[in-house]
């Protein structure tokens, strides 16, 4: 592991992230998985977008590019037309991939670009001070939420479904292994891939809902999951309050960059 | 009259009637641009469906974005790894641009944003002309930082100066506004460059000494640009960065950083500011425009003259930046200077801060209606009269 922290990370510490943050495992798992790939990291293309995960982009030796809030996939797009060749991955917070980027983030799914997105759900907006997001369960507490929301929140899984992608897979913090090895499985598919990291927040949302130390968030990720092969005994009832993780789906279809390139070589051909 | 101002193509074969879009986006293939994300909106379409055309036949990518905010990000990555990118928008997709325009002013990513003005705020009037995003393309995002805009007064002007938008982005590493009005957007007229010297393409520069430092602070101010993804693993933010491209909140830097991106343009405002003069010699009064009313001032110019008064023109090709000391040199001395423009009157905040205590006129009409020459005259000669004689 040594050799993969010297690889993959910059060195330019300290990072800004809080103790207990699951980011810092989210980013691990990831550079094992890019280990694990064997892609040279000057063909990996390394696009975040605001918030504290989306930090991640200037700790890691590759090309990266640290965005605006919610427009990562936007300029992922515009970089993996042009650049087909580049492996690139998306890494996004749960607001910025499910409320601001929202528009993008469907999409991209529906274009089914081969990129791989990875959305680290912490269940808050953590750098701004722990607001609700789109993602924080109904009647979880944020700043914003001071009664406990009243929002319904998405299910990104079935959104990234409904929206077309073609590979959505979830894990968590808790089970980092799990996450390496579903980060992997996304890159090799080809096509727009999701992953949701669900992961662990003590300081703005844990301290509001009774997981106030790192310890409760670990053993609440521990209690709470589920495997898709265990949910699928379930009732939906049964489910509906746990976190369900593995691969959900996988399926084929036409992916935007090859349509491009039929696209390109055939109107060359009419000319 | 300048030859690109109306056209040049008195008495040869290969006139084209064509239309001011279609220049645009004629003059952005010729820059080699090779990246178009877009929107469709009213009065600029013509630039996306031309280019959705003739781009994948030349190997080139078209992308049609799901709004103008994806536009511009598609459009930035796009140029890190490379690509020369551009969109056409108007008004309200200009505004939807405006956070990530100042992404790319700070990430000093090159952009071209063709603006086709239309009547605003708000919806407004789509398919009628206002100049009304002036201001907005200068300060339109937060924060300080430079820009840099040209208005085309022609046809075949809009097909040059998209090449110049293109190569200004790329020489300075910034996002360049064309601000066309809708009026030379739509205008249909002769259009003929068959005889023309071919057009200079510049490049962004990439070569560099020693190691890569990604914002380096050049002597020119402008560091060069190596795409993502050639082998030099560097880092883009938003984010106040130093010149390896990080984080940095230290003030020293962080002013150095912000004297550095406003000065790589303003301190070349000599080199960036096109004006064109026409019977300015011995000129008495000034008509100072731009855009479409350009043309109308033109007009004026030759209907005033013809009365026996000496007016001249003042073009501004270059709105971003305004070259304060230019305009005041070339309007000393003058009895009157009189600014036409189709909005409230926002250039002449310029215009009056370069000029002091000139006799200064500004004429605004907002009603959606190309400004006539006859009112321009008109206004001229009533202040005249209203400053004594000369009647």
């Amino acid at each position: 592991m040594e050799a993969v922290y010297e690889k993959y990370f910059r060195g330019n510490l300290p990072h800004i992230w809080c103790p207990g943050c699951g980011n810092g495992i989210v980013m691990s798992a990831i550079a094992r998985a890019l280990d694990k790939l064997g892609y040279p990291q000057d063909d990996v293309l390394f696009i975040s977008g605001i918030g504290c995960s989306s930090r991640m982009s200037g700790y890691m030796d590759l090309n990266t590019v640290h965005t605006a809030h919610g427009r990562a996939l936007a300029f992922a797009t515009g970089a993996k037309v042009c650049e087909p060749r580049l492996h690139v991955f998306v890494l996004m917070g749960d607001g910025d991939a499910a409320a601001i980027g929202g528009n993008h983030f469907i999409h991209a799914c529906r274009r089914n670009i081969d990129m791989t997105a990875i959305v680290i759900n912490n269940s808050i907006y953590g750098m701004t001070g722990g607001q609700f997001s789109p993602l924080t369960p109904t009647g979880k507490k944020a700043t914003t939420a001071p009664y406990g929301s009243i929002d319904r929140a998405f299910n990104l899984v079935e959104l990234s479904r409904g929206a077309g992608a073609t590979y959505v897979a979830r894990a968590d913090v808790y089970h980092a292994a799990l996450l390496t090895n579903l980060i992997v499985e996304a890159a090799q598919h080809k096509g727009f891939s999701v992953v949701e990291a669900v992961s662990t927040c003590p300081i703005s949302f844990g301290r509001y809902n009774d997981m106030p130390e790192p310890a409760d968030m670990m053993m609440w990720l521990r209690d709470n999951t589920i495997t898709v092969a265990q949910a699928a005994k379930l009732t939906d009832e049964e489910a509906a309050d746990k976190i369900i993780i593995g691969k959900h789906f996988e399926t084929e279809a036409v992916e935007y960059g090859e349509e491009m390139a039929r696209l390109l070589a055939s109107a060359k051909e009419a000319e | 009259m300048s030859e690109k101002m109306t056209n040049s193509c008195k008495g040869t074969a290969n006139v084209q009637l064509m239309q001011g879009n279609e220049a645009c986006a004629m003059g952005a293939i010729k820059a080699g641009a090779s990246f178009f994300g877009g929107y469709p909106i009213t009065p600029s379409t013509e630039i996306a469906e031309y280019i959705a055309r003739e781009f994948p036949k030349l190997g080139r990518y078209f992308m049609q974005m799901e709004d103008e905010i994806a536009s511009i990000g598609a459009m930035i990555g796009a140029s890190m790894v490379g690509h020369k990118a551009f969109t056409a928008t108007s008004g309200p997709g200009f505004s939807l641009m405006q956070e990530l325009i100042g992404y790319a002013a700070v990430a000093e990513v090159p952009l071209v944003i063709i603006n086709v003005m239309r009547f605003g705020p708000s919806t407004g009037l789509p398919t009628m002309p206002q100049s009304g995003d002036i201001m907005q393309a200068r300060w339109g995002t937060h924060g300080d930082h430079s820009i840099i805009a040209l208005s085309p007064s022609s046809v075949t002007e809009a097909y040059y100066m998209t090449i110049d938008a293109f190569n200004l982005a790329e020489k300075y590493r910034t996002p360049v506004v064309l601000l066309m009005d809708e009026k030379v957007g739509h205008l249909r007229e002769g259009f003929d460059i068959s005889n023309d010297p071919e057009p200079e393409i510049f490049d962004r520069v990439s070569a560099h000494e020693g190691k890569y430092v990604p914002f380096a602070n050049t002597e020119s101010g402008v560091p060069p640009f190596v795409a993502l993804g050639q082998g030099e693993r560097y880092h883009f933010t938003g984010l106040t960065h130093n010149e390896a491209g990080f984080y940095t909140s230290d003030a020293g830097k962080v002013s150095e950083f912000m004297q550095r991106i406003c000065g790589k343009i303003e301190d070349h405002v000599d080199e960036i500011a096109q004006f064109e003069l026409d019977a300015m010699d011995d000129a008495e009064i000034v008509i100072m425009a731009y855009g479409a009313v350009a043309r109308s001032a033109h007009e004026t110019v030759e209907s005033l003259r013809n009365a026996g008064h000496k007016v001249g023109l003042l073009r501004l090709k270059t709105i971003w930046p305004f070259h304060t000391d230019k305009v005041r040199e070339l309007c000393a001395g003058k009895k009157l200077v009189a600014m036409p423009e189709m909005n409230m009157g926002q250039l002449a905040v310029m215009a009056k801060a370069a000029l002091g205590d000139m006799p200064f006129l500004p004429i605004n009409q907002v009603d959606g209606r190309l400004i006539k020459p006859e009112t321009i005259e008109k206004a001229i000669l009533d202040k005249l009269a209203e400053m004594g004689g000369d009647r």
